[in-house]
């Protein structure tokens, strides 16, 4: 457990981001409050159910989604809101993208070379074709493919070998920062572990930093650093990931928690899920905001509940002690 | 325990075929299945093994390329692979085995309110009034899990969340008391904590109306939730089968171990998760000898010559690899599934990093 996060460099700050659609009686905030930074170097997990703003705040980041209050930085600069041309094609380029489902992201009509090259093309990334070809025959060399799949067309592919198509497209432009949208989530189990090897492989040599977007704590637990928990727009709860597991303390942690099966029948079967419950909370209508529990260990919680929290952390902390 | 138990449904030696260009892929290679009463059986694989188109031969609704080229389907005593027109199929398909599919929003009609949808099948193979379609639809609809379900009645699906859209299919299903309800991976496309409320509503409402369940998924962890017998299939045939309790605990297949070594669950920070090589086998070729045997690091010669037989286990537990014949090796199973009931005890228990309270 590292105390010493203040000397580690952020190279993306979420700053009180709240981010939201629509406007007067139909606005909607699909993201309120969310504060944090990214570490150089980590993955930083972002774990959620559909609907709850996790994919928009991976969107604000690539400047996809506006922000409607609060700025990003990425690498000590705002790259929310208006920036200039050079600053914006500087983001688009550093910042880069892995999807869900392989097969919609890739387009069906063009082969598998300029599915790649294509971000090479819009940014003149090559001295000349020969540099090019090298490039793209590199990128698949790293992600496991072949030199020779290059003339293929995407639906040729395996969905196992399609993500990695999309993992090469991301790493070409040689990104400093990855926007990993829920990687696996359309793979198969003995694919998903391809693939988060290969993700953990490409971040240690290029020493990359990933937001990790996912609604699996199993997977997340396996890839990631550190933890948020984010639930209808609100970051509950942020720890190390083995904190989180160890030491959750928001209700609604716990409730993923309990929801992730288990592979042993025995205990499965007898295995009980927690369904989130809000009214547990302080219902005194006091404002939430992040408090540091242990170090490191923040929850969005009202006076009253951190003192529970607080207490809580104690006990577990004393179990474990004892173990 | 399943010897003095009806059996609803016996598949034997099941071959499909599928014409695609020129060529004939044979999805299926002989696929014997027997359905007790009343149990939840669960089919695992990879994508591609054919373990959905298996069990489309059970309500007829192959892809019109592909025909079943052998063997026999017994249902009620009528062999269901000789079924050919929709007519044919009335009666069954719907009423007496019904599907849930992976993805509600395409199972559903986008433009037809959630009430028609219902209704529509009650009145069809239940042949009552409108009136009484409709009470019996706002019934089951609350017995899913929808609330206030006479007001949604009128609602449209893009108006219900992924969970409750997959409740409704569930309800529509059910809505003519099925004998077997096929699952095929009902929540893949879903958050795991929608997936836990869905598998219980589903094992819920088969304690109270007792039809038997077959499972389709690619995810152990759903399987040892739900299942009593599970099956691996891989490279459309059955490669092992027992309980589930012999399935995770003392598998014997290869392949089996290395399904479920690969686990994330299982993963061990800072180390490679295990993953199995290569692909699956193509199936447009002949297939010599055992299908997994290209992938297998535990391959004996023999693997890639002749294709093993079922060897038996136990009585309920049979396995498709020549490791079992009295002269193979003795081979342990990988390390990361040794002790697999302790591992996963430790996880759960007070201290383990997925205990709660």
């Amino acid at each position: 457990m590292s105390n010493n996060n203040t000397d580690r460099e952020v190279i993306v700050s979420i700053k009180h981001v709240d981010i939201s659609f629509g406007s007067g009686a139909k606005k909607f905030v699909a993201v309120k409050d969310a504060n944090f930074d990214i570490y150089k170097g980590e993955t930083f997990a972002l774990v959620g159910e559909s609907g709850s703003g996790k994919t928009t705040l991976g969107r604000a980041i690539m400047r996809i989604n506006p922000c409607s209050a609060g700025e990003i930085l990425f690498e000590g600069k705002r790259i929310s809101g208006n920036i200039s041309a050079e600053e914006d094609r500087n983001v688009v380029r550093s910042i880069q993208m892995i999807f869900q489902d392989p097969a919609a992201s890739l387009n069906e009509r063009a082969t598998i070379d300029y599915c790649i090259s294509e971000g090479l093309y819009n940014f003149h990334l090559y001295k000349d074709e020969q540099e090019r070809v090298a490039k793209v025959d590199r990128a698949l060399k790293e992600v496991g493919l072949l030199p020779e799949h290059k003339s293929r067309y995407p639906h040729e592919f395996s969905g196992g070998q399609r993500q990695r198509v999309g993992i090469a497209r991301a790493m070409i432009m040689e990104p400093k920062f990855i926007v990993a949208d829920e990687p696996i989530s359309a793979l198969d189990v003995s694919i998903r572990a391809q693939v988060l090897n290969l993700m953990n492989k490409l971040k240690k040599e290029k020493d990359l930093t990933y937001l990790f977007i996912a609604h699996d704590l199993s997977v997340v637990r396996f890839v990631s650093d550190r933890i948020a928990v984010i639930h209808l727009g609100e970051i509950v709860e942020i720890a190390e990931a083995e904190t989180l597991f160890e030491y959750p303390l928001h209700p609604y942690t716990i409730s993923l928690l309990s929801a992730v099966p288990m592979p042993d029948p025995l205990i499965e079967k007898n295995r009980k899920h927690i369904v989130y419950d809000p009214s547990v909370l302080d219902q005194s209508g006091e404002p939430r905001e992040m408090r540091e529990v242990r170090p490191g260990h923040f929850v969005h919680c009202t006076e009253k509940e951190f003192e529970g929290y607080c207490q809580k952390a104690a006990q577990l902390e004393k179990e474990k002690g004892k173990a | 325990m399943a010897e003095n138990r009806n059996i609803v449904l016996s598949a034997k030696d099941i071959e499909v075929k599928f014409r695609v260009r020129d060529h004939y892929l044979t999805a299926i290679r002989g696929v014997s299945l027997d359905l007790y009463e009343g149990e939840t059986f669960a089919i695992v694989g990879e994508s591609g093994s054919g373990k959905s188109v298996f069990t489309k031969t059970f309500t007829g609704m192959l892809e019109s390329n592909g025909t079943i080229s052998n063997g026999s389907v017994m249902f009620h005593g009528k062999d269901l692979t000789k079924l050919k027109t929709d007519k044919d199929w009335e009666g069954i398909r719907g009423a007496k085995i019904s599907t849930i599919f992976q993805d509600p929003m395409t199972s559903l009609n986008p433009i037809r309110t959630i009430g028609s949808q219902i209704t529509e099948v009650i009145e069809k193979h239940q042949g009552v009034s409108k009136a009484e379609a409709k009470k019996q639809a706002i019934e089951i609809m609350e017995r899913v899990g929808i609330k206030n379900a006479a007001n949604r009645f009128d609602e449209y699906p893009f108006q219900y969340s992924g969970g409750m859209r997959q409740r409704i299919v569930i309800a529509i299903a059910l809505s003519c008391h099925p004998e077997i309800l096929i699952c095929d991976e009902p929540t893949t496309a879903l958050d795991v904590t929608i997936q836990a409320q869905i598998l219980s509503l589903i094992r819920d409402l088969q304690k109270e109306l007792g039809f038997t369940t077959l499972y389709i998924t690619h995810d152990l962890g759903v399987v040892a939730n739900v299942a009593d017998r599970v099956g691996v299939m891989y490279g459309g045939q059955i490669v092992e089968y027992g309980t589930v309790e012999e399935i995770f605990f003392d598998a014997r297949h290869p392949y089996t171990w290395a399904l479920l070594s690969s686990l994330p669950q299982l993963g061990v920070k800072g180390q490679d998760l295990y993953y199995i090589t290569g692909t699956p086998p193509s199936l447009y070729n002949k297939i010599q000898g055992d299908a997994f045997a290209p992938r297998n690091e535990h391959a004996l010669k023999i693997d890639f010559a002749q294709e093993p037989p079922m060897f038996k286990v136990s009585d309920t537990h049979y396995a498709k690899t020549w490791l079992l014949d009295p002269r193979a090796p003795k081979l342990e199973k990988p390390e990361a599934i040794r002790d697999l009931h302790e591992k996963i005890k430790k996880m759960t228990e007070k201290g383990g990093a997925f205990h709660v309270e």
